[in-house]
């Protein structure tokens, strides 16, 4: 029993940052813009969030968590806009080939993580191993007496705030899309620019506010990985694929933030799979590791067999949009 | 920036009808040249080194000694080989970002042959068979994805992102059974004795081999793309495929076609990058050169010179970086960002050479 609700937390714990990622990426798709610089986003996001904290711990004397909660998450929000600021700037306003663009995007920020990670602690002086032990434990602490309870506050209340805040957004971001006027607009966006531009809707204003939302939420992920998953530290590449996990989620999802939900708790359970399943030679557990990756296939592949007509990707999806041009 | 509003634009975009090339070109030498200079700045403002020390130190990693004009001349050859390789299958607009899959699943058929074929034949049919069989494991890599996207229309762009990482996972399983030392998790320099399946020396240098192989395939694609009739065929379907299926062409068969061609020739750049240079395998083997390919086949418009130029500036710049890194004292990832950076305004500069700015209000282009 106690295996089982270890397994359940660990899942919990990779699955936030994917979650994070992929419900921003799904805004993003939606307004048509298939944006593959998210892993660069998240990346961008951590680092960033993490330098802010550090910055503050340093400055003061007796750090306060929240403050410095508050400090790493503005900067986590703003570097990760900046991310997606260039995106769209270049795909949308400059028409350049998104997935150009995004990889480009991807590169930089990966680059640009763990750069500032591998040697902020030298520019700032030699400090030596980054840390931030007091904001860190703003992220980690959970609630009081409930996380206590036994089984079901094991399973449900064990988490940081971040955890909650990442189901929250995908629950806010899937009314947002399906049960308002700007969400219908939004998608009308996606699937056909043209006759959304016909329609009055301006097409440009549509595709910026989502991809620079939607790499906001993405670079919270970055976030939750750097500060409450390693506890507010760095390790270059610690962050790995998740980021492509969170693209992949996108087509497990079917373009639904709730999917993303169950999607991304699956997608941590498959990751960590491999400790979890007894008698595993080493070859093995490295071929389970895999499973995220083909369930995303053999989902892609039904999907496109499936033709049904509400689970496919947006219409305008990867396309630039240029009124003169129709 | 260039948000046109509805009442008074204060600039517009138009586009221009007849750029020539020495008007692009142009273009993309200011953006080069500006890229150049925000890196510097940024170098600088980090470092607090002159930027004439930057760039100086950048030119001395590239070219500083001929072992590292060895490697810059190997790092270009790869890049572009990869580069050359997409190129079909973007002509057909099948956005292939699978190339580190392909890739890496060359290399692990490079690697498997130096293993286990070492001492069992000469070295030359080894190598051959080296050859042969990576380019076959990167072709099965490529087709898979063209077969959905025929029959079913899948996502590509996705399906081969995924096989990346599956591709990732196998040379992991791979490793379990290679590592040495054991517990190393890594698989070390095969047969560094024997140089069993290792490219031979070729025109005075180590690498000369790789070189030669690049540019025998950068040449029989360039004519494969501009004089056979496949390729006509291919960009036909990646201009519009229903004009195709109304001149008879079978749009299917074209995409498996390309598709094959174009893995093919990644899984050869496999065996070129563990045969003919690391002489090791690991997950790191593409190390994200399938993914700069991309860019540099795209942004060369598929020109082989282009690319051969794209490919020689971004390598220079990588290298470069790395000097530069160990010198000042920065981590290597600063020559991700540079590479960042110099994409962005590359990227960018595309849009320059099709469009012009006009400021002030309506008046005739």
């Amino acid at each position: 029993m106690s295996a089982i609700i270890i397994f359940i937390q660990q899942a919990v714990g990779q699955a936030v940052a994917i979650l994070f990622g992929a419900s921003g990426e799904i805004l993003i798709e939606r307004s048509g813009n298939l944006n593959l610089g998210i892993p660069g986003v998240m990346y961008m996001g951590g680092i960033s969030g993490l330098m802010g904290a550090f910055f503050y711990e340093n400055s003061t004397e007796n750090p306060v968590p929240f403050v410095g909660f508050l400090v790493s998450v503005m900067a986590a929000l703003i570097a990760s806009a900046i991310g997606g600021l260039i995106y769209s700037f270049l795909t949308i306003s400059l028409r350049v080939n998104q997935n150009v663009v995004g990889l480009s995007l991807t590169t930089f920020g990966v680059g640009f993580g763990n750069f500032f990670g591998g040697s902020i602690s030298k520019l700032a002086g030699g400090v030596g191993q980054i840390s931030v032990k007091s904001t860190a434990s703003a992220y980690t602490a959970t609630i009081p007496g409930l996380s206590k309870v036994p089984v079901i506050g094991e399973i449900f209340f064990h988490y940081g705030v971040m955890t909650y805040v990442s189901v929250i957004a995908a629950l806010i971001l899937s009314w947002f899309m399906f049960h308002t006027r700007t969400g219908l607009n939004l998608r009308a966006v996606g699937e056909s620019p043209a006759t959304a531009d016909a329609a009055g809707i301006s097409v440009m204003k549509y595709k910026y506010v989502a991809t620079v939302v939607g790499s906001m939420i993405s670079g919270l992920g970055g976030l939750y990985f750097v500060m409450e998953y390693l506890g507010g530290t760095w390790t270059n590449n610690g962050f790995g694929d998740r980021g492509w996990l969170a693209v992949a989620l996108v087509i497990l999802a079917l373009w639904k933030p709730v999917n993303a939900i169950w999607g991304s708790f699956l997608f941590g359970a498959l990751y960590i799979l491999y400790i979890y399943v007894p008698g595993l030679s080493r070859g093995q557990q490295e071929l389970c590791k895999m499973l995220p990756y083909v369930v995303t296939i053999i989902v892609l592949i039904i999907t496109s067999f499936r033709n049904k007509l509400e689970n496919q990707p947006p219409a305008g999806l990867g396309q630039a949009y240029f009124r003169e041009n129709r | 920036m260039n948000e046109t509003s509805v009442k008074q634009p204060l600039f517009r975009m138009i586009k221009r009808d007849d750029v020539t090339k020495s008007q692009a070109m142009c273009v993309r030498l200011i953006a080069v040249l500006l890229s150049l200079i925000v890196c510097a700045a940024i170098i600088t403002g980090i470092t607090g080194e002159s930027p004439v020390n930057v760039y100086l130190g950048i030119i001395n990693g590239a070219f500083g000694n001929p072992n590292r004009i060895w490697v810059t001349i190997r790092e270009t050859a790869v890049l572009l080989l990869i580069a050359v390789g997409l190129t079909p299958a973007f002509r057909m607009k099948f956005w292939n970002i699978g190339a580190e899959g392909q890739i890496l699943m060359g290399g692990l058929v490079s690697a498997a042959w130096m293993i286990y074929g070492a001492e069992k034949m000469p070295n030359g049919i080894l190598l051959v068979f080296i050859i042969i069989s990576s380019a076959a494991a990167g072709m099965i890599w490529g087709v898979v994805p063209a077969v959905f996207k025929a029959y079913m229309n899948t996502n590509e762009t996705l399906f081969t992102l995924m096989l990346n990482y599956v591709a990732m996972q196998i040379i992991n399983y791979a490793i379990v059974f290679w590592e040495k030392p054991a517990g190393s998790n890594t698989v070390g320099i095969i047969n560094s004795a024997s140089k069993a399946g290792w490219f031979p020396k070729l025109l005075g240098g180590t690498y000369g081999l790789n070189v030669l192989l690049v540019l025998i395939v950068t040449i029989l694609v360039t004519i494969y793309m501009r004089r056979s009739r496949q390729g006509f065929e291919l960009s036909v379907v990646g201009e519009s495929s229903r004009t195709a299926e109304y001149v008879k062409i079978d749009v299917k068969r074209v995409i498996i076609r390309t598709m094959m061609i174009s893995g093919a020739i990644c899984g050869l750049a496999g065996a070129v990058i563990v045969s003919g240079s690391s002489h090791t395998i690991s997950t790191s083997t593409a190390g994200g050169r399938g993914f700069t390919a991309i860019v540099v086949a795209w942004m060369s418009q598929f020109n082989p010179i282009a690319m051969l130029v794209v490919s020689a500036f971004f390598v220079f710049m990588q290298q470069g970086a790395i000097q530069i890194a160990t010198q000042f004292g920065l981590n290597e990832n600063a020559s991700d960002i540079i590479t960042g950076i110099i994409l962005f305004f590359m990227i960018g500069a595309e849009y320059f050479v099709q469009y012009k700015f006009r400021f002030g209000r309506k008046k005739e282009a």
